[in-house]
């Protein structure tokens, strides 16, 4: 064993931070935290909410400080205040004449920067640094606790709900001329939407974690044309830049949640350039592709 | 042969947000049974009225009736289908021709979608009876125009709908297509199916529809192919245009068909 390590200096790389229990625990609960946002990020990818997950990963400051402030859950007050941020952007928008990513802009911003003033005022020990930009190797276990639940809620949801979620990213005027309820899938989607945000708040912060939800869905849909490979390609890139970004993090001593995102952006450039189909070398080699005929 | 579904439209009027009428007491039937083509100038509110129809809009005042029931209630007992318009639909989006004609059958699976035998035999006789069966694992975006439009046509027949309405179907098809498309309609009509069909193209509508109904913001003439496509009514429902180029039955195209 000892020759392995130190023959193999990337074996030692990748062995020598696990005798580390907290670092351990770092790498699985960010690769967990990974799979739930790279699962979402391609129904975010799909239906265009980026904008969404940035309003609702705002919203939940002030929820975070009430809820420590009353002694609840944290996951609890983020949850509303983000869920109650995406019903009073519906709720302006429909009396308003403004267009949507206005109201959004605004509403977003004013629940943040109550969380600012809450967050000054309200004695609590809510570290403003860690829910902005998180801070998953100082994570404590009820933190991980509540991340759990409710990335494995998020999950549950969607594993019994995709198809109709997917059909209401797709084509929602069929699932109405169906009679399909797309109040309720609008809704549900929301949910999950606030419910990964809550599971990624701890690891990667609100601000970051825009990332997250965008970046792993964008990377699989230049890969592939089909929904179950953009999941597992999704999935497989998200888990590798968390724990590549948790690595590199322990190592050169940088921020974690930085160093995901930046590996995960490193992984969009890639695929951008390279993937076989989509890429921009591939769409620059075959400038006039033959369209199909018939 | 299935009951026939007549669609009744009772003094239905649309307002945008910006306050701009989209329709003005629209008052028609669509008699069961029968291909009825709805023929207007576009910015003519046919799209309007196709999404009040099926419920995508609420309309301003109104009331539409689907073989007397209210629409909320024929769409839940699966009668209507919907063929949007090409610049409607994503084609990008990661699904297969077999996927979006297997969405066909959604209403009628249960909450999960898990789809049974018989919902996987019915998505293959529609694809088959479209000629799509062997494209079916393509990308909706790597089909042609034609192939587009015989994807959503097939996902309307294996959702089994009484009525289907067909948003300007005709566009950036081409003429075979066009004349397979028109062919099915046909055979539909004879199983009993009542269908709507939008268009701003005169030509191709008169061919085939047995009723006719101009819109211009409201109705301006509703009947009979026949009878409804005069001269008059066309400079009524087109204004401006000069006469000649919406002659319906000229005999250069009788050549042309």
């Amino acid at each position: 064993m000892n020759e392995l390590v130190t023959t193999f200096p990337l074996w030692n790389w990748l062995v020598e931070p696990l005798k580390y229990p907290f670092l351990v625990q770092a790498l699985w609960v960010s690769a967990f935290v990974g799979t739930v946002c790279a699962v979402l990020s391609c129904y975010v990818t799909l239906k265009g909410w980026s904008l969404m997950g940035d309003a609702v990963s705002h919203s939940v400051v002030p929820g975070v400080v009430v809820a420590y402030a009353l002694g609840i859950p944290f996951a609890v007050g983020a949850f509303l205040f983000g869920f109650g941020a995406v019903v009073a952007i519906g709720y302006v928008k429909s009396k308003t004449r403004l267009k949507e990513d206005a109201v959004i802009g605004v509403v977003f911003t004013g629940l943040f920067a109550l969380g600012l003033v809450l967050v000054t005022k309200i004695p609590s020990n809510v570290d403003l640094f860690h829910i902005l930009f998180g801070n998953v190797l100082g994570i404590s276990k009820e933190d991980i606790i509540q991340t759990l639940i409710a990335g494995l809620l998020t999950l549950g949801v969607i594993l019994l709900r995709r198809k109709d979620l997917l059909l209401f990213c797709f084509d929602p005027n069929h699932a109405k001329a169906i009679g399909l309820n797309t109040q309720w899938m609008y809704y549900t989607l929301l949910s999950v939407l606030a419910l990964t945000i809550v599971t990624a708040l701890q690891t990667a912060g609100i601000i970051l974690v825009v990332a997250m939800l965008v970046t792993p869905g964008a990377i699989a849909y230049l890969l592939t044309d089909r929904f179950d490979r953009m999941l597992l390609i999704s999935i497989a890139s998200s888990v590798f830049s968390c724990l590549l970004g948790t690595y590199f993090s322990y190592h050169l001593d940088i921020s974690t949640g930085g160093a995901i995102v930046v590996a995960l952006t490193l992984l969009f450039i890639v695929t951008m350039i390279f993937a076989p189909k989509y890429g921009i070398l591939a769409q620059r080699t075959s400038q006039s592709p033959h369209p199909p005929t018939g | 042969m299935a009951q026939a579904f007549e669609i009744t439209v009772d003094q239905l009027s649309v307002t945008y947000n910006n306050a701009r009428l989209a329709l003005y007491n629209v008052n028609c039937t669509v008699a069961p049974g029968t291909i009825t083509g709805l023929i207007g100038p576009n910015g003519g509110g046919k799209s309007t009225l196709f999404k009040s129809i099926m419920g995508f809009l609420q309309p301003s005042q109104g009331r539409i009736r689907v073989g007397g029931m209210a629409v909320e209630k024929a769409q839940k007992q699966q009668v209507m289908a919907y063929v949007p318009q090409s610049d409607e639909v994503d084609w990008n989006f990661p699904v297969s021709v077999f996927d979006v004609v297997m969405m066909g059958r959604y209403g009628y699976m249960n909450l999960l979608r898990i789809p049974s035998s018989q919902d996987r035999r019915l998505v293959m006789e529609s694809l088959d009876r479209l000629g799509m069966a062997e494209l079916r694992q393509r990308q909706i975006g790597e089909l042609s125009g034609g192939q587009k439009k015989r994807a959503f046509l097939a996902r309307a027949l294996a959702q089994a709908g009484q009525v289907i309405l067909l948003d300007e179907p005709f566009t950036g098809v081409d003429a075979k297509t066009e004349k397979q498309m028109v062919d099915l309609l046909i055979q539909l009509r004879g199983e009993g199916r009542t269908i709507l069909v939008s268009s701003h193209d005169l030509a191709s509508i008169s061919t085939f529809c047995d009723r006719t109904i101009l819109l211009n913001r409201t109705v301006l003439a509703a009947g009979t192919t026949a009878e409804t496509l005069t001269p008059d009514n066309l400079s009524l429902t087109f204004g401006g245009l000069p006469l000649s180029s919406l002659q319906p039955r000229s005999p250069k195209s009788e050549v042309d068909a």
